[in-house]
């Protein structure tokens, strides 16, 4: 028998000792990091870098298949004890040596995520992980020319490519509110000094909003420059246009924060994804009615909320629990009671 | 069924206002629950499987008769947690809100010869939808016993303490039985129904798989201690059925507990469902080591309110909610465990007596209790 054969009847009989658990429940007991376990990292230690962002140090599991700079990490985190995943990009140079990563976070208003990392995250926590993905990656072939330009946050997946790969020639334009505002100020001044960067600060409070055509006077020859751009949707959009008019689009390189805002409203479209159905529904029918008028397959049972027999995945969208009012979003691995929700807004139902 | 409505003091208005208290406070615990609950749930379930672990490791020299008695303790109550606080609970997706893939109704399965899938079937869709209504609800009298004066008697109910008696020490395979609706399923010839055999392979499966974990494989795991490992697995098994049907037992089948008929239920509003949850449910009083061991199914009249509210909550909603009975002039059954186990098992024996036949009965609950 060879040793893969020998290894998965072993595998096997352990299976057969723990039923109805697998082994591994018993494993993540001791070693929830370790290879073969499901991905997850433990949070060592959180440092504050502005009034409202903090950078998360991460022990990611024995799985971590490592990242590229300019990649981001999805990480599922318990806040007061309901998981939410959110994706963050990674700040930290690929080549770290002590096998840690570092994402940075920025408190948003009402982020619930956002601020739980910023200001309530403890070091010794297991978070969930996801392997780093998202191509705004610097290619492998180096170009001549760099220029960065971020606003806000939008500085954390160009801060893990400054970190990681020195250039000749690089151009920083960043735009915050406030000098204080800016994330990694110290750092980004040093490589300044150090002549490895060069920096230009807009501080929006003060300066205003940036205006695309600016560039021309603050980096006169920005179109000869490979270009990453990230940050706010407006800004992204105004360089697209500009590097489009000037006929240099194939330079410009951007990421989009998640655009996923949902508005909670009072019915609307239900998709049901599987059966490929989509019916207008009001905000008062039970979407397991709804589903049912359309000719779409629910599971059911009391249909009065308690038995829990409906449950099935809301791929997007939004809900509104008839009961309480309480809205539940979309998000990966949620699932709703379909007798006791309604459409709150256009939403999308894996049946 | 009993001669006097101890809610017909009540008028619909007040039914519904009470219907809307209740809602409250169910609102007010899903509105509070948060991290301290998601750490309760972990909590338990990592002990848990501590304990089990432990406890089989003691058993592997469980022919040093100490080693046996702790080894066997342990696993019981490992057994007991396994099927009430966590099982039962996650089973009824009181902690689905955590959105813990591992943690939730749809992906659990416990130490249990019922398939999860099945019992939540049974359980959570028919028993807690049509809590205590006759021929609707197969946990009265588990289809075997005779549970009402209403119905009929037959010589067969001579037997039923001693029914009820091997139903508690093979109390899994009996809910196994039970969840596939056994009786009507040979009886009718619906024995060749796909589904019913579908169901039957998965609880074949799932039994299959039990008996080989806990007679065969940690047995034989034991070596020379074989035989008294085998022992203490089929000991654990047998003190957690006992002790299973005995908290369940306490639930619905004390004195005082109201059954009802199906007619009543037809167009049952909110308000009247409480009603009847309230009605139809018992309490076990006790320690909080006693509620924990229950999987708080002491709170039998509080789950049944609120059957998808964490476990860990009962206890502060069980103040509310006798409240709530006291405000409404409702009798609020509860006692301690051998109080009411010993009123459950004399239900059990009187009605195994035929009793005299009562009065008043519409032609419809004739039906029913024939039917039944
Ligand atoms: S059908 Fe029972 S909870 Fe939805």
């Amino acid at each position: 028998m060879t040793s893969t054969a020998l290894r998965s009847r072993a595998w096997k009989l352990l299976e057969t000792v723990t039923t109805p658990l697998l082994p591994s429940d018993y494993l993540d007991l001791v070693s929830p990091l370790r290879a073969g376990a499901d991905l997850r990292g433990r949070i060592e230690a959180v440092h504050p870098e502005t009034g409202d962002a903090a950078t998360v140090v991460i022990r990611p599991g024995r799985g971590w298949r490592g990242h590229t700079a300019g990649q981001y990490v999805r990480i599922g985190v318990d806040v007061d004890g309901v998981r939410l995943w959110r994706a963050y990009s990674l700040t930290s140079p690929t080549d770290r040596r002590d096998g840690r990563v570092t994402i940075t976070v920025k408190a948003i208003p009402d982020g619930k995520v956002s601020n739980h990392l910023v200001r309530r995250a403890k070091p010794g926590t297991l978070i969930q992980l996801d392997q780093a993905t998202g191509d705004f990656v610097l290619p492998r072939a180096r170009p001549a020319k760099v220029l960065y330009l971020t606003a806000g946050s939008g500085i954390t997946p160009v801060m893990g490519m400054l970190r990681d790969t020195e250039f000749n020639d690089v151009v920083m334009v960043h735009c915050a509110p406030r000098p204080q505002d800016v994330i990694f100020r110290s750092e980004l001044h040093d490589l300044a000094a150090d002549k490895k960067l060069r920096l230009t600060e807009v501080h929006t409070d003060t300066d205003g909003k940036l205006d695309i055509a600016r560039l021309d006077e603050l980096v006169p020859d920005w179109a000869e420059r490979e270009t990453w751009a990230c940050g706010p949707a407006g800004l992204l959009d105004a360089a697209e246009e500009h590097w489009t008019g000037h006929g240099v689009r194939e330079r410009l390189h951007t990421e989009r924060f998640r655009p996923g805002i949902v508005v909670a409203g009072d019915g609307g479209e239900v998709t049901f994804s599987t059966t490929g159905k989509t019916v207008d529904a009001d905000g008062a029918t039970p979407l397991l009615d709804i589903g049912e008028e359309a000719g779409v397959l629910m599971p059911s049972g009391c249909r009065m909320g308690i038995c829990f027999g409906c449950v099935t995945p809301l791929r997007s969208g939004a809900v509104r629990d008839l009961r309480t009012g309480e809205i539940t979003e979309a998000e990966p691995g949620v699932l709703i009671q379909t007798c006791v929700s309604a459409a709150a807004g256009p939403c999308d139902i894996e049946r | 069924m009993t001669a006097i409505d101890p809610t017909a003091h009540l008028t619909s208005e007040q039914i519904e206002e009470l219907g809307r208290e209740l809602d409250a406070i169910r609102d007010e615990v899903i509105a509070a629950r948060g991290e301290k609950d998601a750490a309760y749930i972990r909590k338990v379930i990592s002990v848990q499987r501590k304990l089990e672990l432990a406890s089989r490791g003691v058993l592997l020299f469980s022919f040093f008769p100490p080693a046996w008695l702790l080894g066997t303790a342990g696993l019981s109550v490992a057994k007991i947690m396994d099927n009430m606080e966590i099982g039962h609970n996650i089973l009824h997706g009181q902690w689905d809100w955590m959105r813990d893939p591992k943690i939730h109704s749809t992906t659990w399965e416990w130490d249990h010869v019922s398939p999860s899938e099945q019992w939540k079937h049974s359980h959570n869709e028919l028993h807690h939808t049509y809590t205590n209504v006759i021929g609707k609800d197969n946990d009265l009298g588990y289809g075997i016993m005779r549970v009402d004066e209403d119905q009929r008697w037959h010589p067969f109910h001579l037997g039923q303490p001693l029914w009820n008696f091997i139903n508690a020490c093979f109390f899994e395979y009996g809910i196994a039985a039970y969840d596939l609706e056994l009786g009507k399923n040979l009886r009718k010839r619906r024995r060749k129904n796909p589904e019913f055999r579908a169901r039957a392979r998965a609880v074949g499966r799932k039994i299959r798989k039990q008996v080989l974990k806990d007679y065969v494989i940690h047995p034989l795991l034991s070596g020379p201690s074989f035989l008294t490992t085998l022992a203490a697995t089929f000991t654990a098994n047998l003190v957690r059925n006992l002790w299973t049907h005995s908290v369940i037992m306490c639930g619905h089948f004390p004195e005082g507990v109201q059954v009802f008929e199906r007619r009543s239920i037809k167009g049952e509003t909110r308000g009247q469902w409480y009603l009847r949850q309230m009605m139809g449910s018992a309490n076990i009083s006790g320690s909080k080591a006693m509620h924990f061991m229950t999987g708080n199914l002491s709170h039998q009249i509080e789950h049944h309110l609120f059957p998808d509210l964490p476990s860990n909550r009962y206890a502060e909603v069980a103040v509310k909610v006798r409240a709530l009975f006291e405000k409404y002039e409702l009798e609020y059954v509860t006692g301690p465990l051998p109080k009411q186990v010993f009123s459950a098992w004399h239900k059990v024996f009187r009605l195994s007596l035929p009793n005299k036949k009562p009065k008043a009965r519409t032609p419809d609950r004739e039906k029913e209790l024939l039917a039944a």
